[in-house]
């Protein structure tokens, strides 16, 4: 702020100040000059939380605004008749089908049934996966051979290897639970590998200057330089187990939300298939919600991008 | 007998030499700089006496012994800083103590003297992406500086800071050095950093490495400790002796800045 402006706007503003100048001009005057730390945020005067408030609401409206968009249009495209209602009924009566699914307890026994499989698998592939990247990235000899081989099976749809798992596992809930630590591992392991193998030499040079052991230089150094890389894994992994989960059920199920959907479909139940398909892609968003949440914990550190 | 010797050292990558016949004696408490034209391997030398890579040939006593490996008896100052982000500039120091086992509790009193030592106090909490370069490199230097080292390394610590930061860190640098006695080998290629900062300054030859001359550097009754009262800053960089150190040192890089541009032509050509 420069002193030539703050002397000229009296002069042009005569009798009713702005609010906002007033405080602008007679806010730095008793202050003293030289402030000891430059840039300190504590003595800014906090925002005013009505304001906030209303910020915060239009966000959420921004934010939401698609989504409405796309249920209004799920709601007036079939009552028009742009769209078939059999095959495309109003989200409205998805919703009472929903409500129907909800209060005869069968959408809990089937999302119940479906989340053990996938956070299972999920949970294991997590367990397994960081260690062994870990381990692979750090032997960059090893991650150099295996490397490639990786790559093949990362790119091998998981899917493509259900019959293969069915064959070897049978039809229970192994297969499935191993179908998806099958294809939620890739992407840890791979990221896992490239987290370590990234790690900034510079840090690593200076832990190596200070006489630290390979497993200090691991806890110090490159575990917590790692986890952001680790989490990307993390996230791709969690979209992925229900992904596959979904089609795993769709193949020889008894419940969860695949076999919900399939049936219903079978059976002509349109509403309760579209309901089935709303609780997969809300339970998807949660989960990456969660993940997303944890993520930013263990990363404040971060530069905010 | 002197704090570091380097005796006929030299290190070779396979095919390449880089550095050749390096003989090199440190007294306790002193401030040396070494000074080439790139690709010279002063970094290299650095290593070597950090204990991060070992000669090909001679020699390297710290206090009469040979140096067989890192240790935390010399502390290193990088280029690029090497803070930890995840930590802040409270934790960051900390790091350097956490290696020498001082108890938890002195370990925060010790970081915060050094972070108030080089004049970052009240920015304890902040992390690194929040502090400017220069404040970066304070950190840095407080962290090694924290664990008491005899010996301070410094990797052309103020090469990637802008001009003013650089003169006012390199006081800072000096008064630092004269409070702890620490003996400093710093390694530049900026001449006037050299001139500024050496008790003696080392020229380096290129490819392959070699000491070419090393130059005593004395500003008459330059302060030695305490506060200061001889010629310093702005002052002391246009005297006119200053000048006649800097043109000296000048003289004896140039030959050799050629000659390196000369070999870079070459082998690009190829």
């Amino acid at each position: 702020m420069s002193t030539g402006t703050d002397t000229a706007v009296p002069a042009v503003l005569p009798a009713p100040p702005a609010p906002a100048e007033e405080v602008r001009g007679s806010a730095p005057a008793p202050r003293p000059l030289p402030d000891a730390a430059p840039g300190h945020a504590d003595g800014r005067p906090a925002r005013h939380p009505l304001r906030a408030l209303g910020r915060r609401l239009r966000a959420l409206a921004l934010r939401s605004a698609a989504i409405l968009a796309l249920l209004a249009l799920w709601e007036t495209a079939p009552r028009l008749g742009l769209a078939d209602p059999t095959f495309l009924p109003p989200v409205s009566e998805v919703a009472v089908a929903w409500w129907e699914l909800l209060r005869d307890g069968q959408l809990g026994q089937h999302t119940w049934a479906s989340l053990v499989r996938s956070f299972g698998g999920f949970g294991i592939a997590v367990l397994v996966a960081v260690p062994l990247g870990l381990l692979i990235g750090w032997y960059r000899p090893v991650a150099a051979l295996l490397g490639p081989l990786l790559e093949v099976f990362r790119n091998t749809a998981a899917l493509a290897l259900l019959p293969v798992f069915v064959l070897l596992l049978g039809i229970g809930e192994t297969s499935k639970v191993s179908i998806v630590v099958y294809a939620c591992v890739w992407p840890i392991l791979l990221n896992t590998i490239s987290a370590v193998g990234n790690a900034d030499p510079t840090l690593v040079r200076l832990a190596r200057s200070m006489d630290l052991s390979t497993p200090r230089l691991f806890q110090k150094v490159i575990l917590p330089a790692s986890v952001p890389a680790v989490f990307t894994g993390i996230r791709l992994a969690g979209a992925v187990s229900i992904l596959v989960l979904v089609a795993a059920e769709m193949i020889g199920a008894k419940a969860g939300l695949g076999y919900l959907i399939n049936a219903s479909q079978f059976n002509f139940a349109i509403p309760q298939m579209y309901a089935g398909i709303v609780t997969i892609s809300a339970i998807g968003v949660a989960f990456n919600q969660l993940l997303v949440t944890i993520e930013r914990r263990l990363s404040t550190w971060r530069v905010p991008s | 007998m002197a704090k570091i010797v380097f005796e006929g050292v030299r290190k070779t990558f396979g095919d390449f030499t880089a550095l050749d016949g390096i003989d090199l004696e440190i007294e306790s408490g002193e401030f040396l700089v070494v000074v080439g034209p790139s690709g010279c391997g002063k970094s290299t030398l650095l290593d070597l006496l950090g204990g991060l890579s070992t000669p090909t040939a001679g020699r390297i006593l710290l206090d009469g012994k040979p140096v067989t490996g890192p240790g935390l008896d010399r502390g290193i100052v990088f280029q690029q800083y090497a803070l930890l982000p995840w930590r802040t500039a409270l934790g960051n120091v900390e790091f350097g103590l956490e290696a020498t086992g001082v108890p938890r509790r002195q370990r925060k009193a010790r970081a915060r003297e050094f972070l108030d030592l080089v004049g970052l106090s009240g920015f304890e909490d902040r992390h690194p992406h929040q502090l400017s370069g220069g404040m970066r490199q304070r950190v840095a230097i407080a962290r090694s500086l924290a664990y008491d080292p005899d010996v301070l390394l410094m990797d052309e610590p103020f090469a990637a800071l802008d001009a003013q930061t650089r003169e006012s860190l390199q006081d800072e640098l000096r008064r630092i050095w004269q409070r702890t006695g620490k003996t400093v080998v710093f390694i530049t290629h900026g001449i006037e950093e050299a001139v500024y900062l050496g008790q003696k300054v080392a020229v380096m030859t290129s490819r392959p490495g070699r000491i070419k001359e090393i130059v005593p550097v004395a500003f008459g009754e330059r302060p030695g400790t305490g506060t200061a009262s001889g010629p310093q800053g702005e002052e002391l960089r246009s005297s006119p002796e200053f000048a006649r150190y800097r043109h000296d040192i000048w003289t004896l890089l140039h030959d050799e800045v050629a000659r390196a541009q000369q070999l870079e032509k070459e082998e690009a050509s190829v």
